[in-house]
């Protein structure tokens, strides 16, 4: 759905985007990670033609871009850098005005499609109000609306969730889930690790402009070969395993080095050692991306 | 998108209060003229003024010549100035080109939309004062002079009121192509309108100065009141087309800059 082959951005000096090589899937639900300052917008910006790279290509639903614009952007619905909207107008005026800018969507089903956008996005009963009274929160849900209007192949959202309360992000969190079983792909780019984790079933680490990490999440998190085991009986544990143990954690759990979990089981229950805890070692997505990424991208060191 | 960028600014409050203040000053003048009886003499103030006392259906001329030097050449640049870099900066701009809208497509919509506000404004303009002038000063005769002294029939007056109306939004297309072209240059309106302001200033300071009269065949504001050589006998259309030459220049010149300029730009707002 998006692919892209050495693509690169350089404003001056800086590499803003350095010869990045993405690949995301049909049926994905991909979680774009960066710090603050690492690409992450101009890359959206770029996959969308609102920035010319500088060198590389970029194929959008399988047609270059930007040379295709015309043909791939009304399949793909995006929310880049917070939504925007008219203030004087009502969402749904906005919605209106913006469906009718594009080329396609015909003009007798144009009521009924922005009614089923707003009515995705929880903003069905709103009224009449101008965008300028707006909650932050409900002009993320009527941006997102915005992005959904041609029912897209392609969501590419930046920060979706910037300005919601935790229940609205829940119900963003389901509303993309069952989107992506609808059969839409979703590239979501995000700081927020946890929003990734939760959601995402493959991402790409960016760094200062390289993308240096670009896996399944499943992968990322499978087992790391180690069992970690919570128990009271710490002491004894520990005399029992002896040379298996790799260390014992701050909260008192011990990690041993062996991915069997059941043996590990059996051998520590038979010795008489009572069991609280125990599980397969797996690494989050915070060790993960900690260890692809350097220091964060805004901070600059003399 | 012509409609949707002509239904946009038909739908913004500010634009109908721009129309409504450029209307108040042409009333302002004409309900001063009527209470005091005080005409400038011929020949000074401003354009047709002094014939309006006698014939109220003139008093659409002479609330053009009113607003013409200022006041309509800066609801133009702020209209233009705003068309882009208000885009830009209320972030609306980044969802119209990927909804998408084509830079050139959205520019030309842009340029129509401020052509029909001008042709509006000054429409709106010569109405009212039509309005105010015949019910304030009569028609008098029916008929009126020229400038040069011939008499002209109710209809010729109307007629040539329509010609320079025309002749009038023509002379406001170099500023709006000007400001147009600074906002696709700036994300900020603000700077957009001022910018084109300051080049009519320039443009105008430099006409009273006699240094400059090599430049002043080719400065934006030299032509503008020249409609008042319809209403001469015969019509003196000598500078009436050097002004719309001059214009189509402006509008050529800015608006292939502005295109350049937008078609090749990163929009990072």
């Amino acid at each position: 759905m998006i692919v892209t082959h050495a693509l690169a951005k350089r404003y001056g000096q800086l590499h803003a985007v350095d010869g990045i090589d993405l690949d995301v899937r049909e049926g994905d639900i991909y979680g774009f990670l960066g710090a603050n300052g690492s690409g992450k917008t101009t890359t959206v910006r770029m996959l969308l033609g609102l920035v010319h790279a500088t060198s590389g290509e970029i194929e959008l639903l399988g047609q270059p871009m930007p040379s295709s614009a015309r043909t791939v952007l009304p399949q793909v619905g995006a929310l880049i850098e917070g939504p925007a909207a008219y203030g004087h107008l009502s969402g749904r005026a906005n919605l209106l005005l913006f469906d009718a800018a594009g080329r396609g969507g015909s003009r007798r089903t144009r009521r009924t499609r922005v009614g089923d956008a707003l009515e995705q996005v929880g903003l069905a009963g709103v009224g009449r109000r101008p965008v300028r009274n707006y909650s932050l929160g409900m002009r993320q849900r009527l941006g997102l609306a915005g992005a959904l209007l041609r029912a897209p192949r392609l969501l590419i959202l930046d920060e979706p969730t910037n300005g919601l309360d935790p229940q609205g992000i829940h119900e963003i969190r389901e509303l993309l889930q069952s989107l992506h079983a609808q059969g839409t792909t979703v590239f979501l780019s995000s700081h927020l690790l946890a929003e990734i984790e939760q959601l995402c079933t493959r991402v790409g680490v960016l760094d200062r402009g390289r993308l240096v990490l670009q896996e399944q999440l499943a992968d990322l998190q499978k087992p790391t070969g180690r069992t970690v085991v919570h128990t009271p009986d710490a002491e004894a544990a520990r005399v029992l395993i002896g040379e298996g143990l790799i260390e014992v954690l701050d909260d008192g759990a011990l990690v041993i080095a062996s991915g069997d979990a059941p043996a590990v089981n059996r051998a520590l229950v038979e010795a008489g050692i009572r069991v609280q805890e125990l599980a397969p070692q797996r690494r989050s997505l915070e060790q993960v991306v900690l260890e692809a990424a350097g220091s964060s991208g805004d901070r600059s060191v003399r | 998108m012509i409609a949707v960028e002509l239904l946009k600014l038909l739908r913004r409050p500010r634009t109908w209060a721009t129309i409504l203040l450029l209307d108040a000053l042409p009333t302002l003048v004409a309900a001063l003229l009527a209470f005091t009886d005080l005409a400038p003499r011929p020949g000074e103030g401003p354009v047709f003024l002094s014939a309006v006392l006698n014939n109220g259906s003139l008093f659409p001329l002479a609330a053009l010549a009113i607003v013409l030097p200022l006041f309509l050449p800066i609801a133009v640049a702020v209209v233009a100035g705003e068309s882009i870099a208000g885009e830009a900066q209320a972030g609306t701009l980044r969802y119209l080109l990927v909804r998408p809208v084509g830079r050139t497509t959205l520019l030309v919509a842009k340029l129509i939309s401020v052509i029909v506000f001008v042709l509006i404004a000054v429409v709106v303009v010569a109405a009212t004062a039509y309005v105010v002038g015949v019910s304030l000063f009569g028609v008098g005769s029916f008929e009126a002079t020229t400038v040069s002294g011939t008499v002209l029939t109710p209809s010729q007056i109307f007629g040539r009121t329509l010609l320079a109306i025309g002749y009038v939004t023509l002379s406001m297309l170099g500023v709006a192509a000007i400001a147009l072209f600074l906002s696709t240059l700036s994300d900020s309106p603000l700077a957009a309108a001022l910018g084109a302001m300051a080049f009519l200033i320039a443009s105008s300071l430099l006409l009273t100065l006699d240094a400059a009269n090599v430049l002043a065949p080719y400065l934006p504001t030299r032509y503008w009141l020249s409609f008042v050589d319809l209403f001469r006998d015969p019509i003196r259309w000598r500078d009436i087309t050097r002004g719309i030459g001059l214009q189509a220049v402006y509008v050529g010149v800015f608006l292939t800059a502005a295109w350049a300029n937008f078609t090749s730009k990163d929009i990072t707002t």
